[in-house]
């Protein structure tokens, strides 16, 4: 886990130049820039996470159940698929301009390129991280304590405001985390966007002027930028008790929308058209078009196979190291458990190229066996995705009360088997929800998977860029296609499981 | 049934940072004995349980079951080889287990029908035995209750504790569930702790009662020995509805504002003592142009409680019967006339 870290290190003290390069204005000003998306993106997708888990779970919104479906599936779209699908609708020269031209005589649309684009695009694929652990909330939240404060007399938005917004806060803050995290990470849509953050002034640094150091001390740069974000969440965490201790075990009464609920749709299909319906159609549009122009696929299918075998051995392995880290964590919290966690978060705030690079510096130099091998993706997964899996373990393990376990020890069963029959399957959802978050992202991972998969070990993602890098832009189409389909199953499983589970049977 | 041991704790004393939760605690504990553990809430009787159960190691002291050591500076046991049971304040039922599966969890693997059998007449014993496959989300909050209690005793514990189990039930609810519980105590012939933070629960299920406060055992004794013979004027006050009027101790015996009382104290002559007063004590009639008053009055059904003004501003309670009936503002004579010598306290400790 250091190890990325170290080899940082290792780098930027090599070079005689760090000081300087550091303080240099152009690097704080991509700094500031890099400061300025990350908070933009994370405010609007609490703006759009928030609203939409709300209505999905507590109000009887048309169409929930799809809403619920739709709206977190933006996740399964790469950042560069994305950047790229949205600048050849809304770019110069790009679909939309194309249809107004005609009829309207537009030939200028806003230039999307920069800030606008990055902001767009980063927001519209992002917001789901914050959607799903606010909804996992909402729906292991006692509804009691809504009932409580209507019947106190406040109204439905005041009680949104008043009761379940503050106890949502731990799930906001972890979804926010995850968002302005992958911001700061993010290369596909910024280098799209052509908006100069640190990780493509990164990028550039070290595939133009092939220098590692200069590279190497901006990674430091950005390292120490999430460190301090993670050290501010750290200090303003509330020490309110968040594990709710009786469960009424009461289905959530779904609050009647009335006629907001004209408003609440148009929300709703707003962002999905917007973050689903685009850029599914244009991507249609691509594919069509090459179809008709009669491309080929090459290694379709051994490429999707290779995704999934890579990405679930990745989920698997992420999973079963998380597991300790979040227990640790939130039963015996102590100085160590809580560095712990914070390391495991600093990793994902390395962007997978540097992560990538190190384990190429490292696998050459010490452990040549394994470079260029299926086990050294999977450790760079696992790397990368780490924190995910411990932030998504760790607010379900909040909510599982602590007197269940001890219950357990006091009925004469050891600590292994308690943890085998109450606590592991009062965790599953959160297991399941992690495991299908990393697989997701493990999945659309480029950088990484381009740099470790070994000689001819083609995914889905590498398929994808290599068509784009190189202007096959109806190429790229089918297997990007097929990485959405495939990267949608989890999330569809999940879905649907939630009918299965007893406590939300209704007792009636 | 084999005999159980008896619970000891010597000198038990739990911190939690700069807090003494437990301080020098001794107990005892008989087999097949009910004792209440009764003081106001964070007085650390949860604490002393959580110490019992083996879910905190005491700082100093031990705790031993019979012969066996439970927990000192040398030894301690984890929870699941203590033999010890627990209701939890919130229950802790399984969520994904159900009822019969949340009752059987602590028997050993072994799934016989002699297993079948024990958790059959348990779920009888509790009347559950029609809920038996249902989910703890679709109980009612006394029936939660119960398999609690039918889960704890399953394995059959040595010792069982109880904490605060009915402070989630209504009224109505705690009084019934508090009857079966110890209907369901005596049946099993179990030994057992019990926490609460209220005097009549106390009073009923405990064979003894311990009076808890701030970390340390005041009074333990049988119930009536702490309803009637307080050692402290903590235990008198947080008892039973309790007035304490002062007192000068005279030749003639205690002279209060309303009155001397023929009630000899070895305390030495001129000294100020409290006088320990419950309503059923004080006695009063409307006379004109007395100094005391009535305030106000409290119907309950079978009597009337009156709470009387004297000369120096100090309220009394008084009880009467339900046919006697005065607006406030009447004045009134109030005098003592017990049917028992009174307790009176000198620095907060029980004189005689």
């Amino acid at each position: 886990m250091a190890l990325p870290v170290v080899y940082l290190g290792i780098r930027a003290s090599a070079s005689a130049e760090a000081w300087l390069l550091l303080t240099r204005p152009q690097t704080l000003q991509t700094l500031g820039r890099t400061l300025w998306l990350g908070m933009w993106v994370t405010l609007l997708s609490i703006g759009i996470a928030v609203p939409i888990a709300w209505l999905t779970t507590r109000t009887d919104l048309p169409f929930r159940r799809l809403w619920s479906v739709l709206t977190p599936l933006p996740l399964v779209v790469p950042s560069y698929v994305g950047a790229y699908l949205f600048a050849s609708v809304l770019g110069p020269r790009g679909l939309l301009q194309f249809i107004l031209e005609e009829p309207l005589g537009i030939t200028r649309l806003p230039n999307l390129y920069g800030f606008p684009g990055a902001l767009l695009v980063l927001t519209l694929l992002n917001y789901p991280f914050v959607l799903l652990s606010v909804r996992a909330a909402l729906e292991r939240m006692d509804p009691v304590l809504e009932e409580v404060s209507r019947g106190l007399g406040y109204n439905a938005w005041s009680t949104f405001w008043r009761v379940v917004l503050p106890q949502l806060r731990p799930a906001v803050t972890v979804g926010s985390l995850l968002v302005i995290l992958y911001v700061l990470r993010d290369f596909g849509a910024v280098a799209i966007m052509r908006y100069n953050t640190l990780t493509r002034v990164i990028y550039t640094q070290y595939t133009s002027t092939f220098d590692r150091s200069a590279a190497a001390v901006l990674s430091c740069l950005l390292v120490l930028v999430s460190a301090l974000i993670l050290w501010g969440e750290l200090r303003t965490r509330s020490r309110a008790q968040y594990a709710s201790s009786a469960r009424s075990g009461r289905v959530a009464f779904r609050l009647s929308l009335g006629a907001w609920r004209w408003p609440a749709l148009i929300f709703c299909g707003g962002v999905v058209f917007l973050a689903l319906v685009l850029p599914a159609g244009t991507l249609l549009f691509w594919l069509l078009r090459g179809m008709a122009a009669g491309e080929v696929f090459p290694g379709l299918w051994e490429a999707g196979g290779n995704s999934i075998v890579a990405s679930a051995l990745a989920a698997l392995v992420t999973i079963v190291a998380a597991l300790p880290i979040a227990i640790l964590e939130v039963r015996r919290p102590s100085r160590l458990s809580r560095v712990l966690e914070r390391i495991s978060y600093i990793s994902f705030a390395l962007p997978g190229i540097v992560v990538a690079l190190a384990l190429v510096f490292f696998g050459v130099n010490f452990m040549l066996p394994l470079y260029q091998t299926l086990a050294m993706l999977v450790f760079a997964y696992g790397v990368l995705y780490l924190p995910q899996a411990v932030g998504m373990l760790r607010s379900s393990l909040l909510q599982i009360h602590p007197s269940m376990e001890e219950a357990g020890r006091s009925l004469g069963k050891r600590p292994l088997e308690v943890f085998r029959r109450i606590t592991l399957p009062l965790l599953r959802p959160g297991v399941v929800m992690g495991l299908a978050l990393v697989m997701l992202t493990a999945m659309k991972e480029l950088p990484a998977t381009l740099i470790l998969a070994p000689i001819g070990f083609k995914t889905l993602s590498t398929a994808v860029w290599s068509s784009v890098s190189e202007a096959f832009f109806a190429r790229a189409a089918a297997p990007a296609l097929l990485l959405i389909l495939l990267s949608s199953i989890p999330l569809a499983i999940l879905e649907l499981r939630k009918d299965s589970l007893p406590t939300d049977r209704n007792t009636r | 049934m084999t005999t159980t041991p008896s619970l000891v704790l010597n000198q038990v004393s739990k911190r939690f940072g700069t807090h003494a939760a437990v301080q020098d605690l001794s107990l005892q504990l008989d087999p097949e004995k009910v004792l209440a553990l009764i003081g106001p809430s964070g007085c650390g009787k949860t604490t002393v349980l959580r110490l019992i159960a083996g879910f905190e190691r005491p700082d100093s002291g031990s705790i031993s079951l019979g012969e066996r050591v439970l927990a000192d500076s040398y030894t301690f046991v984890p929870p699941e080889e203590r033999g010890i049971g627990m209701v939890f304040q919130d229950h802790a039922l399984f969520p994904h287990l159900t009822v019969a599966q949340n009752v059987a969890f602590g028997l050993a693997k072994r799934a016989g029908p002699s297993a079948e059998m024990e958790l059959k007449s348990m779920l009888t014993l509790v009347g559950l035995d029609r809920r038996a496959q249902r989910y703890p989300h679709e109980l009612s909050g006394g029936e939660r209750q119960r398999v609690a209690l039918a889960r704890a005793l399953m394995p059959h514990p040595y010792l069982l504790l109880l904490d605060e189990p009915f402070s989630n039930l209504d009224a109505d609810l705690r009084v019934k569930m508090r009857e079966e519980v110890r209907v369901i105590l005596r049946a099993t012939q179990a030994t057992a702790i019990f926490v609460t933070h209220d005097q009549e629960e106390a009073l009923y299920i405990g064979d003894h009662v311990a009076v808890m406060n701030e970390g340390r055992i005041l009074q333990t004794g049988l119930p009536e020995e702490i309803f009637h013979r307080p050692q402290l004027r903590f235990v008198a006050e947080f008892m039973g509805n309790t007035d304490f009027l002062p007192a000068e101790v005279t030749a003639q015996g205690l002279r209060t504002e309303i009155g001397t009382l023929p009630q000899r104290l070895s305390a030495p002559l001129g000294v100020q003592v409290l006088v320990a007063l419950r309503a059923d004590d004080v006695q009063f009639e409307p006379q004109a142009n007395s100094p005391s008053m009535i305030l106000a009055r409290r119907f309950q059904g079978m009597q009337h409680m009156y709470r009387l003004r004297l000369p120096s501003g100090r309220l009394l309670h008084a009880q009467t019967t339900h046919t006697r009936i005065y607006p406030p503002g009447t004045p009134v004579r109030v005098w003592i006339e017990p049917a028992h010598d009174l307790v009176c306290f000198l620095d907060g400790k029980a004189v005689s």
